[in-house]
């Protein structure tokens, strides 16, 4: 792999993971289907 | 009056959800397309289209499936119908049908081939007959008819099916969303578990001809040159519509059953970046990076020609794992198996749209409603099955699983902010919203997600030969026409390429008759819904 190969990955993997957990932590901290 | 059906849990719901957009094409196509297109150059464009095509038109589908399910209606048609005064609105519905039930007819038969795969997995098939040869005996391919009934195939596709139409009739909450959270949270080990040992794959194993790193870099490597390039860019589009499985009616289904208030906006994120996780990060890690240790690069930049990793997936891997050992079995288990629970919760999503428009319109109980679908399926599924030689299920992919869903995303893009009006429509998807969306996505969804849908809808009607563009407007302007490729709109109406005739020389039907009685076939289901539509909507009236 070469390096530029590792950042691109690097970023793209942290971005996605980072958005991920960040909106399934809303839905878990705000779980109601009966909240609303 | 029936008791109005609801999710069971918010999570549920998302997973659904993600389970809807989390498919094949996850695991199969985009690598495949990654690596046809310059591979890290791709990259670029494919979160470029995500962010101002895929993630707008999300929140669009999930609004207008709310704001419809507040009128009792769960199924495009009726949702489409409450956007504006026009009666024409609900026939632009019909697509919201159309290409879930004639896209769940071949892609529940592709979902039985994995199903098939994960058993001849286990029991070590493929130790014994390569799977090229296994798979062209099991679909019929190697029969000298094109009319062949593979026996096989068709026990599997029939359970399937049945497996289908069973979880359906058990309801939203005790069905889907049951198989939702069992199916993705094991695709994603079974993911993670494959990714691992794909990475890992040691040098001096046996077999290995160069390092999975190599596949996983030429995905990874940056190539801005590939940037000015408009097929890349037409590419990437391509696959993020397709893979957030939207245009098909049914994210609006799933969204039709949270109340007038219950937010959607981080809802639709949430699913939406759990594909994208699936996606960008399992699906490029398991197929390129084994392939490549085994056959090397340049196999695999042949093997995914044409944008599909179906021969890597169902030919190439299968014998791929006989190097691992003990751990073979299970590792073709959890591959076909992880795209067994990628393609069942998607089918599941294809169905529920159909049981809804017949339970919302004509009273159908719900049992009755999921055995419509099934046998509706069987009947389309079986022209797969039995065509499948003579190139019917292709038809079917093209023009329900392809061009289809564009027409309906750009129809529903342009009625939802110009009908219904971009203030309504803004209110709608904030409304209840449990993060804030920035305004300037008002501007993104009015103006730049459409005008992302109509280059979709252009660049799929007339693409050129090989992709190549600049080629195409130098041999347009100097008087030689537009060559259209073989698999353009246009192309495929005029059977470019192709010594078009119904009978070859012998006198024996050719794949040319197969593709036409397939569109007609086509057409007939198309102009039945809308018949049927119009029925649902007489009665109704008629009621008043």
């Amino acid at each position: 792999m070469t390096t530029s190969a590792w950042i691109m990955l690097g970023i793209t993997w942290a971005v996605i993971s980072f958005f991920t957990l960040y909106f399934f932590a809303i839905i878990l901290r705000r779980k109601g289907n009966k909240d609303t | 009056m029936k008791r109005a059906e609801h999710w069971g849990t918010r999570v549920g719901l998302v997973l659904a959800v993600a389970g809807n957009a989390v498919g094949l094409g996850n695991f199969l196509r985009f690598p495949a397309q990654a690596a046809q297109n310059g591979g890290g150059a791709f990259l670029i464009p494919y979160l470029v289209c995500f962010l101002l095509m895929g993630l707008p038109l999300l929140w669009v589908e999930w609004a207008i499936g709310r704001h419809g399910g507040q009128f009792g209606h769960h199924s495009a048609p009726g949702m489409l119908d409450k956007l504006g005064t026009a009666h024409w609105l609900k026939y632009v519905g019909v697509f919201g049908l159309f290409t879930n039930l004639c896209i769940a007819a071949y892609y529940i038969y592709i979902e039985s081939w994995a199903l098939a795969y994960v058993f001849h997995s286990f029991v070590g098939t493929f130790r014994d007959i390569a799977p090229t040869a296994f798979f062209n005996n099991f679909v019929g391919a190697d029969h000298e008819s094109i009319f062949y009934m593979p026996r096989e195939a068709l026990f599997w596709f029939l359970l399937t099916l049945a497996l289908n139409s069973f979880i359906l009739s058990r309801g939203l909450a005790r069905g889907i969303e049951i198989a939702a959270l069992i199916g993705m949270p094991l695709l994603v080990l079974f993911g993670i578990i494959l990714a691992i040992r794909a990475l890992t794959l040691p040098m001096d194993s046996p077999g290995i001809v160069q390092s999975p790193l190599v596949g996983l870099n030429f995905v990874w490597e940056p190539d801005l040159g590939g940037l000015g390039n408009p097929k890349t860019w037409l590419a990437a589009a391509g696959q993020v519509f397709f893979t957030l499985s939207v245009g098909m009616g049914s994210i609006h289904c799933y969204a039709s059953y949270l109340r007038k208030n219950q937010d959607i906006a981080a809802n639709a994120m949430a699913a939406g970046w759990t594909n994208e996780f699936v996606e960008v990060i399992l699906g490029s890690s398991i197929i390129l990076p084994i392939a490549t240790a085994y056959l090397g690069l340049e196999a695999v930049q042949q093997a995914t020609a044409g944008g599909s990793g179906f021969s890597l997936g169902f030919l190439a891997l299968p014998t791929l794992f006989n190097n691992w050992g003990w751990f073979a079995p299970l590792a073709g288990a959890f591959w076909f198996g992880l795209l067994f629970f990628a393609a069942i919760t998607s089918s599941l999503a294809m169905g529920q749209p159909i049981l809804a428009f017949l339970e919302d319109e004509y009273d159908w109980p719900r049992v009755k409603a999921a055995i419509a679908f099934g046998v509706c399926s069987l009947f389309l599924g079986l022209v797969c099955v039995w065509l499948y030689p003579g190139g019917a299920f292709d038809e079917f992919d093209f023009w329900t699983g392809t061009f289809s869903l564009v027409v309906f995303a750009l129809c529903e893009a342009i009625i939802f902010n110009w009908i219904f009006g971009v203030d309504r429509a803004w209110e709608e998807i904030t409304r209840g919203a449990d993060l804030k969306i920035p305004q300037l996505f008002r501007f993104v969804i009015h103006y730049v997600t459409p005008a992302f849908l109509l280059v979709v809808f252009v660049g799929s009607l007339i693409s050129p030969e090989s992709g190549n563009w600049v080629a195409a407007f130098h041999s347009l302007l100097s008087g030689n026409g537009w060559p259209f490729a073989a698999d353009s709109v246009i192309g495929k109406i005029f059977h470019v390429g192709s010594d078009y005739r119904w009978f070859d020389d012998a006198g024996h039907a050719t794949r040319d008759l197969v593709m036409d009685g397939t569109r007609v076939l086509l057409s007939l289901v198309f102009f039945g819904i809308a018949w049927l539509v119009y029925k649902a909507w007489k009665k109704k009236e008629g009621a008043r």
